[in-house]
């Protein structure tokens, strides 16, 4: 059996009363959300904190819902309730396909987007989803509430925008008429991803006038493909230009070789993939606007 | 299925109210009073030079009461052990490390956690050394000796081995129209029970015995080894394996964590829980296959197999630890001739150390079988790709036919019985052979890439034949002792264990079907030796082909005692009696008869019996088995790869098993079902593979994968029932069967679906990335880190 080093235990009853334990703790305590990676991480003792906040009772941080026009999700919100959330799936159906095949049940009941995101492993899904369609993380602090584009919210692998002392409470959509979709490849039902995309997708009149592109376990800067996107917008939806799009983002993404396979397969996926979700999008794209076309 | 049935047939499980309500008790569930627990260190390293080790701060720790190091164990003669195979292995490591996560030192604490952070303030001075990772450079003139604690080591070479006759088979290979040659490597993988190994041992200063509650497939093979090695008398010593989570060969072999365990209990006086966890499990036990194999095959240009001859590079790890009859080094890979008819054979086996875990032939394989298994079915279907032949059909020609049983092999088996050719049709026919391949026809001409993949496997399980199979010595023939109380009620005590097999239930039911009780009168008794007579134990699909002939064998002795005693009731002779399930009754006067039941309460009451007959109708009996018993399978895979990303999806399965009479059919397709998934597993996902420094790449769940439900199709299972002629009701082993047999055929399914590339072979696992390299011509050394 693995167990942790000793560490002290506190359950923060608010948020306010989270950010006191931190900054009573100072940097070696650690929040913990579902625990899904930190618990694991202080079984094998590649982490040793001195003291956990346990967050799990902030129900504030777990609520899905629209606000002017934009869909926020609490940072503690589970996995299970992002994948089984009707308004999530309306605006982004992204997120559904990234749901279903993110670890499995167990995880997705515990494991929380706030977590997944602050891990910032370079695999994690939803991170490239969130990338995909430009959320934006809301960050608190003694000192107040700032507000970070995802797409500049990762620091490198494992590293964040999230100062110690600071807690994450909310991620941030601006819903808006488009298509999306997640795909990922992986060696076995809950493993992470060998190589994972997702796309959003603003077209008019046929052509990409917005695009967005996420990418996972492709070692993409914060998790996106700029220069493909760049790429996109302005042209034809067409499968020539998603296919050039593609070849784009593999140009620019930085995999590397490990058991889940060579540098140049990954690449490969990442153009198999990224040429996949878009022409998704694209099929969603149309079947939301086909009624108004026929009107 | 509310009534069960008195004999054989389906029904449900008798353990399973307890496993299924969490009442089951397993090695971490034994708690006694005044209990320490033990914690393990483990080298970093793969191959290096032990230095020093200061274990004074650990020592100072308040709650630790005894650090054990190598050199402790070395004042009791007990540094190093005996292995199964001849060698010797350390407990803890003196002079070297040898593989990364060997045991190094042993901390005995209050508590879990404080034995874990007692490892922390060990101190171990390693000088790292090279070290060996690709068995196939084990041989090289430079690579460095492992083993130079072997007096006059100057190399990694264990030994050579070959059978068939080689002369035969060059003559064969010299004139034969058509020879095909592929290397293939059986990968390194892991049984990976979902309990880990462990052991509680507590030795009793006051009466001087010993009892160690471990995880063992092999009990009372346990308790000898513990008397030889530890010194201790055998009878003050006794092993309990309780419940065992899985064990699928990883827990025949003794693990240094049990024998630290004991002299734990020894040095402290309380008794000592140690249980690794899942990563110590993985890097350190028993791992399986690791053959590094070349195969050639002969044949004509229509198709007849004339020949096969192989060389095997076999990985043993740092010490050689195999688990198998002392004559086989190579296990029983020598049943590599597989299920055809041919006209020579011949296969040399080199095995080398490597700077790995020891162990081996764990993992549900029938001692190498499993490899065996691959190769020839691997080689039948390039033969199939070279000669552009349907691989049904190419089998169809060369199964070995009905008539030719008993067949005395090329490599000097005797497989005991066998329809094969209706086997195959059978699978064919479930599997709409015809229809497949015309659908895949038609896929290819879209482009999408499906495959069908076919294996035929003969198995030869149930060790075995004293007179050649022993381990260490110990002879594996099987006791049994059978007591039927006054009321009729019956206790078995078996020398096999469960590891969640259902022996509680199939060994009843084969008491039952003997005496005509019901099974939930017949309580089964197993894994303690102190209340089972000696036996072997469960691996190699044994349990039913050994223990469950004794069963028979000591029902019908208990049966043939209450004939006696019912000759004495009904006063007549014995031989005036005859047998129906349940009672004995005088020829010709059906109504005269005495159930066992009143039987049994007579041979315990007044009556008289004559002179020589003892009363009671307890009996015990020893068996001996006179042959392997020889079960075997035709499978039908079928799967959809993408093209684009290289994944398999696994579709359908088809499997026909031929295990002979089948005591209780669901179990047996229980143990079906849990091998096709493990074949699954091991084709396309599990691998332990090693980087250049030996480090091991697999050391967890997340690496080390195991497939689950979805990547499982539902089953579609049918069967044969060609009996054994020489076991008591015919049974055949079925443990294995589906592991073994079931990676050829997903092999083949994806090699068959790659074929518009011209994909001719690939090592497993098949993951997405094995696949996309084959398909470009630059396949995966899977053994390796991926660079
Ligand atoms: C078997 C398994 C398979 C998995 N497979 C996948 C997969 O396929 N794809 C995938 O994307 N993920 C996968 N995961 C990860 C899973 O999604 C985790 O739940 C997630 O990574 C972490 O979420 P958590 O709530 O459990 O975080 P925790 O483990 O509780 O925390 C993770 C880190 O984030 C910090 N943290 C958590 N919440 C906050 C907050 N609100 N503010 C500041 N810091 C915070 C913690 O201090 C910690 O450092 C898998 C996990 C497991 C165990």
């Amino acid at each position: 059996m693995q167990v942790p080093a000793q560490f002290r235990y506190e359950k923060a009853v608010s948020v306010e009363h989270a950010l006191t334990l931190l900054g009573r703790y100072g940097p070696e305590s650690r929040v913990v959300a579902g625990g899904h990676s930190l618990i694991p991480m202080m079984k094998l003792r590649l982490a040793q904190p001195e003291a956990l906040i346990d967050i799990n009772d902030l129900h504030e941080l777990a609520i899905i819902s629209v606000e002017r026009h934009v869909l926020c999700i609490g940072a503690l919100t589970r996995h299970a309730d992002l994948l089984s959330s009707a308004l999530v799936g309306e605006h982004f159906p992204i997120f559904h396909d990234a749901e279903r095949v993110i670890a499995d049940p167990v995880v997705r009941n515990r494991g929380t987007v706030g977590g997944s995101l602050c891990q910032a492993d370079p695999s994690e899904d939803l991170s490239a989803a969130f990338a995909a369609v430009r959320g934006e993380a809301v960050i608190v602090s003694p000192e107040g509430r700032r507000t970070v584009p995802v797409r500049e919210f990762f620091l490198g692998p494992y590293q964040t925008v999230v100062d110690p002392g600071e807690l994450l409470v909310q991620l941030r959509v601006p819903i808006r008429s488009s298509a999306s979709a997640y795909q990922k490849v992986e060696r076995r039902a809950g493993d992470w991803a060998v190589a994972a995309a997702g796309a959003e997708l603003v077209l008019d009149d046929g052509v990409v006038a917005d695009a967005g592109i996420g990418l996972a376990a492709l070692g993409a800067p914060n998790f996106h493909a700029r220069e493909a996107e760049s790429f996109l917008v302005g042209g034809p939806a067409t499968d020539e230009r998603f296919a050039e799009a593609a070849r784009i983002a593999a140009e620019h993404c930085n995999p590397i070789a490990d058991q889940r396979g060579p540098e140049e397969y990954k690449r490969h996926l990442a153009k198999t993939l990224v040429t996949r979700v878009l022409s998704v999008a694209r099929t969603r794209w149309h079947g939301l606007h086909s009624g108004e076309k026929a009107r | 299925m509310t009534t069960a049935p008195v004999g054989h047939g389906t029904m449900l499980r008798k353990e399973d109210a307890r496993f299924i309500r969490g009442r089951g008790t397993y090695v971490d569930d034994v708690t006694l009073p005044g209990m320490l627990y033990g914690a393990m260190l483990r080298s970093p390293y793969a191959h290096a030079r032990i230095a020093s080790i200061d274990i004074s701060a650990a020592r100072a720790h308040p709650k630790v009461r005894a650090v054990l190091t190598g050199d402790t164990l070395a004042g009791l003669n007990l540094a190093w052990m005996p292995t199964l195979s001849g060698d010797v292995q350390a407990v803890l490591a003196t002079d070297k490390v040898r593989f990364q996560g060997q045991e190094v030192a042993f901390v005995v604490a209050e508590d879990r956690y404080a034995a874990r952070d007692a490892l922390e303030l060990i101190d171990v001075d390693y000088e790292p050394l090279p070290a060996v990772i690709d068995a196939r450079q084990a041989l090289a003139e430079d690579a460095p000796v492992i083993r130079d604690d072997l007096e006059g080591r100057t190399d990694n070479h264990i030994f050579d081995w070959e059978t068939g006759d080689k002369a035969a088979a060059d003559e064969v290979f010299a004139t034969a129209e058509v020879v095909s040659k592929q290397d293939m490597l059986y990968p390194r993988v892991h049984p990976a029970p979902l309990e880990t190994c462990g052991a509680v041992a507590h030795l009793d200063k006051v009466t001087g015995k010993l009892t160690v509650w471990t995880t063992t497939q092999a009990p009372h093979a346990h308790r000898t080894l513990y008397a030889i090695v530890a010194g201790l008398p055998e009878h003050k010593i006794r092993i309990i394996s309780p419940d065992i989570g899985g064990g699928f060969g990883n827990k025949v072999g003794i693990y240094p964590g049990y024998v630290c365990a004991v002299v734990g209990s020894i040095v402290t006086g309380k008794p000592v829980k140690w249980m690794e966890d899942r990563s110590e499990n993985l890097m350190s036990t028993s791992f399986a296959r690791d053959y590094h194999m070349h195969g050639e095959i002969a044949s004509t240009r229509d198709g007849k197999i004339l020949g096969l001859r192989v060389q095997v590079l076999a990985d043993h790890g740092a010490f050689n630890g195999t688990a198998q009859p002392t004559k086989f080094p190579a296990g029983f890979f020598g049943v590599f001739t597989g299920s055809y008819d041919l006209t020579a054979a011949h296969c040399s086996v080199t095995g080398v150390y490597t700077n790995k875990a020891p162990g081996g032939v764990a993992y549900a394989c029938s001692f190498r079988i499993t490899e065996a298994v691959y190769l020839v079915e691997r080689l039948v279907d390039v033969l199939a790709f070279d000669l552009g032949m349907d691989p049904a059909e190419l089998r169809r020609k060369n199964l070995l036919r009905p008539e030719q049983f008993p067949y005395p092999s090329r490599t000097g088996w005797e497989y005991d019985s066998g329809d094969y050719p209706r086997a195959l049709e059978t699978a064919l026919d479930l599997a709409g052979y015809a229809g497949l391949r015309a659908e895949q026809r038609e896929k290819r001409e879209r482009g999408e890439l499906m495959g069908i993949g076919i294996s035929f496997f003969t198995e030869a399980v149930g060790a075995g034949p004293r007179k050649h199979m022993d381990i260490l010595g110990l002879g594996m023939a099987d006791g049994a002792e059978l007591r039927v109380h006054p009321t009729g009620k019956a206790v078995l005590r078996l020398s096999c264990q469960s590891q969640g097999q259902g022996h509680e239930t199939t060994f009843a039911q084969l008491v039952a079907e003997q005496l005509g009780i019901p099974p939930d009168d017949v309580d089964v008794v197993h894994g303690d030796t102190d209340q089972t007579p000696f036996g072997l134990g469960t691996y190699g699909s044994r349990s039913t082909p050994v223990s469950g002939a004794v069963t028979v064998m000591v029902a019908r002795k208990v049966r043939e005692r209450a004939r006696i005693v019912a000759s004495a009731m009904l006063e007549v002779s014995p031989d005036d009696l005859e047998w129906e399930k349940g009672r004995w009754f005088v020829r010709g006067d059906q109504a005269s008869g005495r159930t066992i039941q009143e039987i049994a309460l007579a041979a315990h009451s007044d009556l008289e019996l004559p002179e020589d007959v003892e009363g009671h109708l307890d009996a015990t009996c020893v068996y001996n088995p006179p042959n392997l018993t020889y079960p075997f399978g035709a499978y039908v895979c079928v799967v959809d790869v993408d093209a684009g990303t290289g994944q398999v999806k696994v579709r359908r399965f088809v499997a026909v098993d031929d295990c002979g009479v089948r005591i209780n059919p669901m179990i047996v397709e229980g143990q079906i079902h849990g091998g096709l998934a493990d074949g699954i597993g091991m084709a396309l996902m599990q691998v332990m593979a090693f980087d250049e420094d030996g480090n091991h790449l697999g050391g967890s769940f997340m690496d080390y994968l195991l497939p689950t439900a979805k990547e499982c199709p539902s089953w579609e299972l049918g069967e044969t029932v060609t009996p054994s002629p020489h076991h008591p009701i015919g049974a055949k082993g079925i443990g294995e069967s589906a592991t073994v047999g079931s990676p050829p055929a997903v092999v083949n399914a994806v090699i068959d679906a790659l074929r518009p590339y011209g994909v001719r072979h690939a090592d497993m696992p098949l993951t997405p990335a094995a696949v996309w390299s084959a398909v470009q011509g630059r396949p995966l050394r899977t053994d390796l880190a991926i660079t």
